[in-house]
């Protein structure tokens, strides 16, 4: 994967998207499947919307306390027996893993899915240092064959369809036979894994990512359906865990409650196939398990995020619900949004962490229907902060002037809920018109700048333009 | 400055708090000490008897291959009926337990290995410090009594449990590992497994046996 984001080009990229048949035939899978089973096993539990209460007020009071917990977590891996490493920025985490590596003479890394990691940009670090970095989710396996990078956070190759599959198996795994019936998933699936097997067995280190941090024990916490993640920290001699530093929870109990809406949010499992709790190196009567085990905890911009109005963005436990559920994600997938974080929580997060001058259109990549809120299992307002990064893009006249004007007019609605609602509703109701029977958008607004809000009917009253004018005296007033 | 002090200082300097600053830190001692429990599903707080019965369905529902033995001692022969039934050949890998050392293997003709897995085992034994009830989920805990690689490579997984270890929630799972390890003390790996390994990462279409075992089948032990 490139580190090198190309969410400047988003409305480039998502014109391209549109205009993708097979992207558009790969992404009708997240519509049909990913929202009907969250529905279904949330609507099978009568205290999930309470778990997601408790799991957004779980997020607050450890990012309130963030500097403490740390340092009690940093405390529980050294005493049973690991590393912590901390890093600032995504250079630094880079390169303290290429140093571990390099200073075990590694030549190979196995890796585990890991969105910090590409955030990073490690495998093009490792590989730098000439050092194979191989990545073992079947999913992130394909995509790393293809040169791509994830279109989604939790289902890296969404965007494919098995035909693509195939045909990259067949172009690159030249050493098995030609003629192999290659025309079933599952057929595809058994030759990943026996290709892999070798891989993970001959890794020097395993990187893995952490879904949680414990800061009562010390332990990280993986959440995988293909046991992946565990081989990659098994069978390596040295385990590396990378992780962003708002990934802490207290206690083993709050990890419960995070587990108990996070599969459930994200592919709608009652359960991940496998959680898997790792503390420290291997023990005296272990026999098998690394000998090492490294932490590394990657600030890269949380840190300044930490009491500004998108403080509530580090809540996030990735899951994927909100771009599942998004309707911009639905239309153009995950690679328009050009960097390592697509969907609603993308379109915060990025320009947090590349800066608004190279991320500035992706809060703009929204129809602001709120579905992605209304599904977060820690209740992040996602529109709110997405607007907060319009008001900032504004103000620093950074859009063009066509953006500044569908600003104004969103400010003008954002003052008047009902209004607002109203008019989405109506947004999406033409999105899906556009879509009609094909599953699909045949033009979409955010490809030409956003018009469906443009071309709205005018308020009640009076006619826009005489709003936004007395909406622009007020502001002078006030400030 | 280091890379930490600089991280935890700009957190600091972010929420506008001290390094020293007492009452958060004793609210982060009290909350550890704690370790209080949140919400946990009803669904999985019966008694004995309905965590047993949602232990089952759960687990059914993830794919999990359930057998009954009323004694430990039947065990032997559940697992080469499951072997048979599955056409695979009638040798496990195990670790060194001492709960599985005195079985009967022998007289239900399966052969025995001992230690962790390199790979080229098709079917492994373990034996389940819990389950449990709220979604079909067993512990297993590293050791040499259960080498971690056991729980991963062999393409078979048979797990027996104790019907008495089945308990309602992780929650339950967390105090069976303090009291065992101490407080804040935990083993190198535990693994929570629900259902054998998939993956839906070709089309969404859902797949078994990903990277670890195709089969997981639990034979659970009296009621
Ligand atoms: S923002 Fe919410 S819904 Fe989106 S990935 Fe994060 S936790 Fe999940």
């Amino acid at each position: 994967m490139t580190a090198y984001p190309t969410s400047p080009q988003f409305r480039e990229n998502a014109r391209a998207a549109l205009a993708d048949g097979q992207l558009q035939k790969a992404l009708g899978n997240v519509r049909t499947n990913f929202i009907a089973k969250r529905a279904a096993v949330a609507d099978r539990l009568p205290e999930f919307e309470a778990l997601r209460d408790q799991a957004r007020d779980l997020r607050d009071h450890v990012l309130a306390h963030l500097d403490v917990y740390l340092e009690a977590y940093e405390r529980k891996v050294i005493e049973s027996g690991g590393h912590v490493h901390w890093a600032r920025t995504a250079e630094e985490a880079s390169r303290i893993i290429v140093d571990l590596a390099k200073s075990r003479g590694a030549r190979s890394v196995a890796k585990g899915k890991s969105m910090v990691s590409e955030e990073i940009g490690l495998n093009a670090a490792l590989e730098r240092a000439g050092i194979k970095a191989v990545e073992t989710d079947l999913g992130e396996y394909i995509i790393q064959l293809r040169g791509e990078a994830p279109s989604h956070i939790i289902a890296p190759a969404v965007h494919l369809n098995q035909e693509d599959v195939e045909a990259e198996f067949r172009r690159v795994h030249t050493w098995l036979p030609k003629d192999r019936d290659l025309s079933e998933p599952e057929s595809l699936l058994a030759e990943a894994r026996a290709e892999l097997r070798a891989k993970f067995l001959a890794a020097d280190i395993g990187v893995t990512g952490a879904n949680f941090l414990v800061a009562e024990t010390g332990t990280s916490i993986i959440v995988t359906n293909e046991g992946n993640g565990d081989l990659s920290q098994i069978l390596p001699r040295v385990h590396v865990v990378v992780a962003s530093i708002e990934k802490i929870v207290p206690t083993l109990e709050d990890a419960a409650g995070l587990l108990r809406v996070l599969a459930r949010s994200a592919t709608g499992q009652e359960m991940s196939v496998y959680t898997t709790l790792s503390t420290g190196p291997r023990r005296a009567d272990d026999l098998d398990g690394p000998q090492e085990y490294h932490v590394v905890l990657v600030d890269n911009g949380r840190s300044n995020m930490l009491g500004s109005e998108f403080e509530e963005m580090l809540r996030c436990i990735r899951c994927g619900a909100c771009m599942n559920h998004c309707p911009v994600y639905h239309a153009v997938g995950g690679h328009a949004y050009g960097w390592v974080y697509p969907g609603p929580m993308g379109a915060v997060l990025t320009p947090s962490l590349i800066g608004v001058d190279k991320a500035g259109h992706l809060p703009n990549a929204s129809t602001f229907c709120g579905r992605c809120e209304s599904v977060c299992p820690v209740r992040i307002p996602l529109p709110k902060l997405m607007r907060h990064w319009r008001e900032r893009e504004f103000e620093r006249h950074l859009s063009p002037a066509v953006s500044r004007a569908g600003l104004g007019l969103w400010a003008f609605f954002a003052r008047r809920p009902a209004l607002y609602r109203f008019v989405t509703g109506l947004t999406i109701r033409a999105l899906a018109w556009a879509a009609r029977g094909k599953g699909r958008f045949k033009s979409l607004p955010l490809a030409s700048g956003w018009t469906a809000q443009r071309d709205l009917p005018a308020p009640q009253g009076q006619t826009f333009q005489a709003q936004w004018k007395a909406q622009q005296a007020k502001q002078r007033k006030r400030s | 400055m280091s890379a930490r002090e600089d991280i935890l200082s700009n957190v600091r300097r972010s929420l506008g708090v001290s390094g020293i600053d007492a009452p958060r830190r004793a609210s982060v001692e009290a909350r550890l000490a704690a370790h209080a429990r949140g919400i946990a599903p009803q669904r999985g707080q019966g008694d004995a008897a309905a965590r047993l019965k949602m232990f089952v369905e759960q687990a059914q529902a993830v794919a999990t291959s359930i057998a009954h033995a009323a004694d430990v001692n039947e065990a032997p022969a559940q697992i080469a009926e499951f072997l048979r039934a599955h056409n695979l050949p009638a040798h496990l890998r195990m670790g060194d337990d001492a709960r599985l050392r005195n079985l009967a293997w022998g007289a239900a003709s399966l052969e025995i290995s001992y230690g962790p897995s390199a790979g080229d085992d098709l079917n492994s034994v373990s034996f389940a410090e819990a389950g449990v009830a709220e979604t079909g989920t067993l512990a297993l805990v590293s050791g040499a009594h259960n080498p971690t690689t056991l729980n991963f490579l062999p393409d078979n997984h048979i797990v027996i449990l104790r019907a008495s270890d089945i308990e309602a929630d992780y929650e339950a799972v967390w105090a069976r590992l303090r009291e065992r390890y101490g407080a804040g003390i935990m083993p190198r790996t535990v693994n929570l497994v629900t259902g054998p390994s998939r993956s839906a990462d070709i089309e969404q279409k859902l797949l078994l046996g990903a990277h670890g075992p195709r089969r997981l089948h639990v034979v659970i032990v009296g009621d």
